[in-house]
Parts: C-alpha cells; sequence; structure tokens
C-alpha cells in the first residue's frame, strides 16, 4: 500500500480540497441567486404554512439548470442546491478512482455501490418527477 | 410576511443554528427545523428540505479540516456509507408517506436523545479482546496522531455498526438532520473506534448520506428557493465562525447548557406534534 502514489490520505486531501471548492460554489451560486430573487420578489408576501410542493420548474434538474440560464432568482438558488448535491457525489467518484489507482478492487466495489445509490436518488428521483 | 422580511429573520436563525452547532457537536440540523417550524410557523416538509441542504454545506465544509489532522477514516466511511445512503433513501421514502404530526414527535424524540448525549461526557470503552475477522479483511484498522505518537486502533463489531449506520441513514433521511450523534455512538461504542476518529469520519460521512435523500427531496419539491437560501447561507457562514472559535472556548459548560435549551425544545416538538398543531 505504501508504495503506492495513491495513499489514502492523498485520497482524502485531494477530497477535501474538492469539498471545500463545491460549497464554496455552491453557496456563491446561492447568494447571486438571492439577489436576483430579491431584486423581483423582494415585496411579495411569503406563506409556507401550507405545504404545497414546488413546481416542476423548481425540482426537476434540466428545467433547473434552463431556468438559471435566463437568469430567474429561484432556478439559480435551485441550481446552487443541485451544485451543493453533487459535490459529496464527486467525492465519492473520486475516491472511487483512487481506489482504482491503489488496484484495490474491494474497495472500488463498495464504493461503486455507495456512488450507484447516489446517483439513483438523484437522477431516477429527477427523472420520476 | 413579504420575502424581504421572512429571509433576514431566517438567516439570523440559521446563523445562530450553525454558530452553535457547530460548538456544541449537535449540528446546526436539529436546531434548525424547529426553529423554522416552531416559531416561523413554517411546513415540517419545507423545513426538512432547506435543513438537509444545509447539513451537506457544513459536513462539506468541514471535512477540510478533519482531513487536516488526519483523524478520518475512508475506508471505514466509504464501507459504512453503504448502509447510510440505502437508510436515507429508505427514510426518504418513509418521509413522503408519514403525517407531518408522527415525524414531529419522532424528531422531537431523536432531539432528547441528541441533547442527553451532547450533555455528558464521553462514555469510556470497554474493550473487548480481539479485532473482528472482517474489520481485518476490510483493511479497517489504522492509526491517528496523538500528542505522544502514533496511536494504533482496530475496528470490531462492524455488522452490527453497519445495522446501526442503516438506521441512522434512515432517521437522516426522514427528518432531515445529519444525526450525527447516531453515527458517532455507532462507531465509537459499538465498533470500538477511538472518539475522534468516530466524530471525524461521521462528519465525513453525513454529507454524503444527506446527499442520497436530499436528491429525492428536492425532486418531490421539497426544497424552496426562498426558504433553502437564507437556511443555507446562515447555518454555513455560522459553523463557519464556530469552527474558528472551537478551540478558544470553554465547551463543555456550553454544552451543557445548550442541551437543556435543545432538550426543551424537543419537549415542544412532541407536544405540538400530539396535538396536532404542526
Amino acid at each position: 500500500m505504501k508504495s503506492s502514489k495513491w495513499t489514502d490520505e492523498r485520497i482524502e486531501q485531494v477530497v477535501s480540497i474538492l469539498l471545500r471548492t463545491g460549497v464554496l460554489i455552491a453557496g456563491a451560486v446561492v447568494f447571486v441567486g438571492g439577489i436576483y430573487y430579491f431584486a423581483r420578489h423582494a415585496s411579495e408576501p411569503v406563506n409556507y404554512r401550507t405545504f404545497h410542493g414546488e413546481p416542476e420548474v423548481d425540482r426537476i434538474l434540466h428545467r433547473i439548470v434552463a431556468g438559471a440560464f435566463t437568469l430567474r432568482g429561484r432556478s439559480i438558488i435551485q441550481l446552487g442546491v443541485v451544485l451543493l448535491l453533487a459535490t459529496p457525489i464527486a467525492r465519492v467518484a473520486v475516491s472511487l478512482v483512487g481506489f482504482a489507482l491503489q488496484r484495490d478492487w474491494t474497495y472500488v466495489l463498495i464504493t461503486a455501490i455507495v456512488l450507484g445509490v447516489l446517483l439513483y436518488s438523484l437522477v431516477g428521483g429527477a427523472l420520476q418527477g | 410576511m413579504t420575502a424581504a422580511e421572512f429571509a433576514p429573520i431566517v438567516f439570523a436563525a440559521a446563523l445562530l443554528a450553525g454558530f452553535v452547532g457547530s460548538l456544541t457537536g449537535l449540528g446546526g440540523g436539529v436546531i434548525i427545523t424547529p426553529v423554522l417550524t416552531l416559531f416561523l410557523g413554517v411546513d415540517m416538509r419545507y423545513a426538512i428540505g432547506a435543513t438537509l441542504v444545509s447539513v451537506i454545506a457544513t459536513s462539506s465544509g468541514a471535512a477540510a479540516a478533519y482531513v487536516r489532522d488526519r483523524y478520518s477514516n475512508i475506508r471505514i466511511g466509504m464501507f459504512l456509507e453503504i448502509a447510510t445512503t440505502l437508510g436515507a433513501v429508505c427514510g426518504a421514502w418513509l418521509g413522503t408517506h408519514v403525517p407531518t404530526r408522527a415525524l414531529a414527535i419522532v424528531f422531537g424524540v431523536v432531539l432528547l436523545q441528541a441533547a442527553w448525549q451532547a450533555s455528558r461526557e464521553p462514555k469510556p470503552q470497554t474493550k473487548l479482546p480481539v479485532s473482528d475477522p472482517l474489520a481485518c479483511r476490510l483493511k479497517m484498522n489504522s492509526s491517528y496522531p496523538t500528542a505522544t505518537g502514533e496511536c494504533h486502533y482496530s475496528v470490531r463489531r462492524v455488522k452490527a455498526g453497519f445495522g446501526l449506520m442503516f438506521v441512522a441513514g434512515a432517521i437522516s433521511g426522514l427528518l432531515g438532520i445529519g444525526s450525527g450523534s447516531l453515527k458517532v455512538i455507532a462507531m465509537d461504542q459499538v465498533m470500538q473506534i477511538p472518539f475522534k476518529v468516530s466524530t471525524a469520519t461521521s462528519n465525513f460521512m453525513i454529507g454524503v448520506t444527506a446527499a442520497a435523500s436530499a436528491s429525492l427531496y428536492l425532486s418531490r419539491g421539497y426544497v424552496d428557493p426562498g426558504i433553502v437560501m437564507p437556511v443555507m447561507l446562515g447555518v454555513l457562514a455560522g459553523s463557519m465562525v464556530g469552527a474558528k472559535l472551537l478551540p478558544r472556548l470553554g465547551v463543555p459548560l456550553l454544552r451543557k447548557g445548550f442541551a437543556v435549551i435543545v432538550g426543551l425544545i424537543a419537549i415542544q416538538m412532541i407536544v405540538t406534534g400530539i396535538r396536532g398543531t404542526i
């Protein structure tokens, strides 16, 4: 294990940089979205007492992305949320590559299962609508 | 209330929750949901969606510090994440089929447990004599740095820990919290992993666990931009300040005081759940 360039420590270092960068980018996108949101909706009344569920444009993946490109504030915020969700998923993907470089196939399999569950809930959930 | 009034109030509450949450190790999630539901009258489902997102942010943001200290164990974390992510998906499914009254009661009970655990000193481990053969095969045994050099540890009762992690994942997905305290119990008490390694690895796992259920909640329309924006930014800013101050504050007294407040909130949550006013 020690002879490999990709030690567990090295994987964790790459992963921690990735996590911090991901969170900062996601936070910045949400902040920008918030500005656009306030520019248009600041004086509108809000009511979260009863649950209505979000419209499709704020919950289906490709519609969120499309909405963000039209600089719709709520869509930009949701895009930031999607980026935040993608951060731990990217973390697991990087770990998978790290274990593969170590030729540790047991952990490649373990990591692949975790990645599979995450992708199922992100993509599968979005497709179901 | 207009959007311009709602967001600053929520931001301030989230800032405080993130700050105190990171100081006490309870996490922002267990506090922000009661604040949103009990004090601001937000429907529990919106609160769960927003809180889950903020949990990912704080977990991922804090991971860097733990990696620098070399406490977290990526193998233990990854193996147990199979259990927590599967649990989270089940919990999220359950969460969309359970009435909010029941959610509030379960939330209160979990909150009581977390408060009780946070108010006590970590229980000393009673060492089992042998390491679990499964832990050897999965290369989980490792070492971490201490003041007197590297400290080696071996992992025990892998299967029992795995099972408890599934429950922790399900509770995380059901209530939209990190359920860090349950994860620490599974690793520290059941698998007998050193406390520092347990907390660091738990923090590492929280983000991945929450991502599994948050994706499902997003696609089901639980994540409202108007709530998630102030919650996420507030908790993130608060926990960053808290993490910076952590080494300089006398934490035990703060933990005890805070545990009492959280305990009271927990009881309030259970009462509103029973009366059905949530």
